[in-house]
């Protein structure tokens, strides 16, 4: 039963895994850009809700409805200006600013919010949880992560496939050039993309500080990496596979943890690399169009 | 008309007397590629109504002509007006509400959407007009059954109408066409020619670079000749003479005139 359990709690993790890689997931397939900052944005984003529960004193469940809206805003700023400005010199520069950006931001972090790990208080919720039988227990809170991300994955993937900007996104994505051809001003597509993606990481890391602690350098440690992996396993340019990703991740890392506890991160890592080798282009790729 | 008298050898200066009717008018026009010298002093005027087109072997300008009139590629100096407005600070997708719509060279569509997806994105910011994309599906009938089809599954001959299609429902005042030809068996480019009348009846003025010389000879009201960055020859097609023609293609000497003052490479 507690392998069950493992898998059950694996899939639930791995939501949250998706949710963290689908910004990444975007701003890759449209802009080719490397966010090498992503995890550090879902830090800022719990620090962020750290304060404006401080000073609004909104429970923290309830702070995505003003952090979430202010890291799109910030998403669209930030690609119509540092990383257009990036963009506009060479795709590897991209890689060097984001870089840079993650280091700015993890020392900023450091110095102003000091390397003390903080969490999200959300109350009893925290441990609530569904028993079932004697081995399997499912955390209400890592539950609703789940229902979210699955819903949020499922909504960008409706609103990339059927509204006119999501077509806008998907025509950019295939060929900037002809894009303006057509009248789209691809520097705007570009940023809408950048506040979806923001929007979302930063939804991602709130539901992170909820589920655990964060310090100033969880953000590259751990969720870059884990964001990267979901999404090599999935596969570029799919949401679908983006979430399918990030849960294969989730239980293939909880299978590990049941085995050795040392071994949780390691298992992930080797699954992510036996998909490199056995199929680079990812579990969900679709036919290559190059 | 007030077209140049037949044949008129073009030196490369500036052409007059033709700006009254000009719907689309390239002021000595010169473009760089890097250090290469793509364009050099061109000048060309285009009435409403006109099927204008372009000739010249490889390399002499021509797609860098399009790309200069479409925003893409930056001119070094002269300018470009459409009906007396200078487009010069207007970037390619302002040049589209403008009314300038390019169909580029190799289709480009945007192979992951489907057919109809791609005209969707070319109506995104239509200007007001006759076209619709359930004109483009009259046009080429075979389109409205595939419409669901992924773009990048069709044949050259298809993307090339598609493209055209694409283009058309943003309603464009000038239809820039850039080699419809390149790579498509001469049947398919005789049929997507053939649409070519429709197109102006709606009220379209063509600008064509075309490397079929006979293809653009059938269906131009204006010859337009560049060698190597430089116009060579330019008129009615109906004025010139097939000498001429092939004299300013190749550049040989006598009939390439003071122009170039250049021999073409043997």
């Amino acid at each position: 039963m507690s392998w069950v359990n493992a898998i059950i709690q694996g899939i639930l993790i791995g939501g949250l895994y998706a949710l963290f890689a689908c910004g990444l997931s975007l701003m890759f397939g449209v802009m080719k850009v490397i966010n090498l900052a992503h995890g550090d944005l879902a830090v800022v984003a719990a620090y962020t809700a750290l304060g404006v529960i401080t000073i609004t004193h909104v429970p923290a469940v309830w702070s995505f409805i003003l952090v979430v809206p202010i890291f799109a805003v910030l998403g669209y700023v930030v690609q119509r200006t540092l990383i257009q400005a990036a963009l506009d010199r060479s795709v590897l520069t991209t890689l060097l600013v984001t870089f840079g950006l993650s280091v700015v931001i993890e020392n900023a972090l450091l110095q102003f919010a000091s390397a003390d790990s903080h969490s999200l208080d959300i109350g009893p919720l925290v441990s609530d949880s569904i028993q079932i039988g004697s081995q399997i227990s499912i955390a209400w809170l890592l539950l609703v992560i789940f229902v979210v991300a699955v819903v949020v994955l499922l909504g960008l993937q409706y609103f990339l496939s059927s509204s006119w900007q999501g077509r806008l996104i998907r025509a950019v994505a295939d060929d900037q050039e002809a894009a303006q051809l057509s009248g789209a001003d691809y520097r705007h597509v570009f940023g809408i993309a950048g506040a979806i993606a923001f929007g979302t990481v930063a939804l991602a890391g709130l539901a992170f500080g909820m589920y655990s602690s964060f310090d100033p350098t969880i953000g590259t440690d751990q969720l870059l990496l884990f964001a990267f992996e979901a999404v090599v396993i999935g596969g570029l340019g799919s949401l679908w596979g983006t979430l399918v990703g990030g849960i294969l991740l989730g239980v293939v890392q909880q299978i590990g943890a049941q085995i050795g506890p040392s071994n949780q991160v390691l298992a992930g890592q080797l699954v992510f690399l036996l998909i490199l080798v056995v199929r680079p282009q990812g579990l969900t790729a679709r036919r290559s169009t190059a | 008309m007030t077209d140049p008298p037949a044949g008129e050898l073009v030196t490369g200066g500036s052409l007059t007397g033709r700006s009254g009717a000009a719907l689309l008018e390239v002021r000595d026009l010169t473009v760089h590629h890097g250090q290469l010298r793509a364009l050099q002093g061109v000048s060309l005027t285009v009435a409403p109504g006109e099927v204008y087109a372009m000739i010249g072997a490889n390399g002499a300008g021509k797609s860098t002509l399009l790309r200069a009139i479409s925003g893409l590629h930056k001119p070094t100096s002269g300018s470009i007006l459409l009906d007396g407005q200078d487009l010069a600070r207007l970037r390619p997708e302002k040049r589209v509400a403008a009314g300038i719509v390019m169909v580029p060279e190799g289709r480009r569509l945007f192979p992951s959407l489907t057919v109809e997806e791609n005209l969707q994105v070319g109506a995104s910011y239509a200007r007001p007009g006759p076209w619709r994309i359930e004109g483009v599906y009259d046009l080429f009938p075979w389109m409205r059954d595939r419409r669901g089809q992924l773009a990048g599954q069709l044949s050259g001959g298809e993307q090339q109408s598609v493209a055209i299609g694409r283009a058309l429902v943003a309603n464009p005042r000038v239809l820039l066409l850039d080699e419809l030809s390149l790579g498509l068996a001469p049947a398919v480019v005789r049929r997507i020619y053939q649409t070519l009348p429709e197109l102006l009846a709606s009220g379209l003025t063509v600008l064509l670079v075309e490397q079929d010389v006979s293809q653009a000879l059938r269906v131009a009201t204006h010859i337009h000749c560049l060698l190597e960055g430089r116009t060579t020859l330019q008129g009615p097609p109906g004025d010139l003479t097939a000498e001429e023609i092939e004299g300013a293609y190749f550049g040989l000497a006598g009939v390439n005139g003071p122009g170039g003052g250049r021999e073409a490479p043997a």
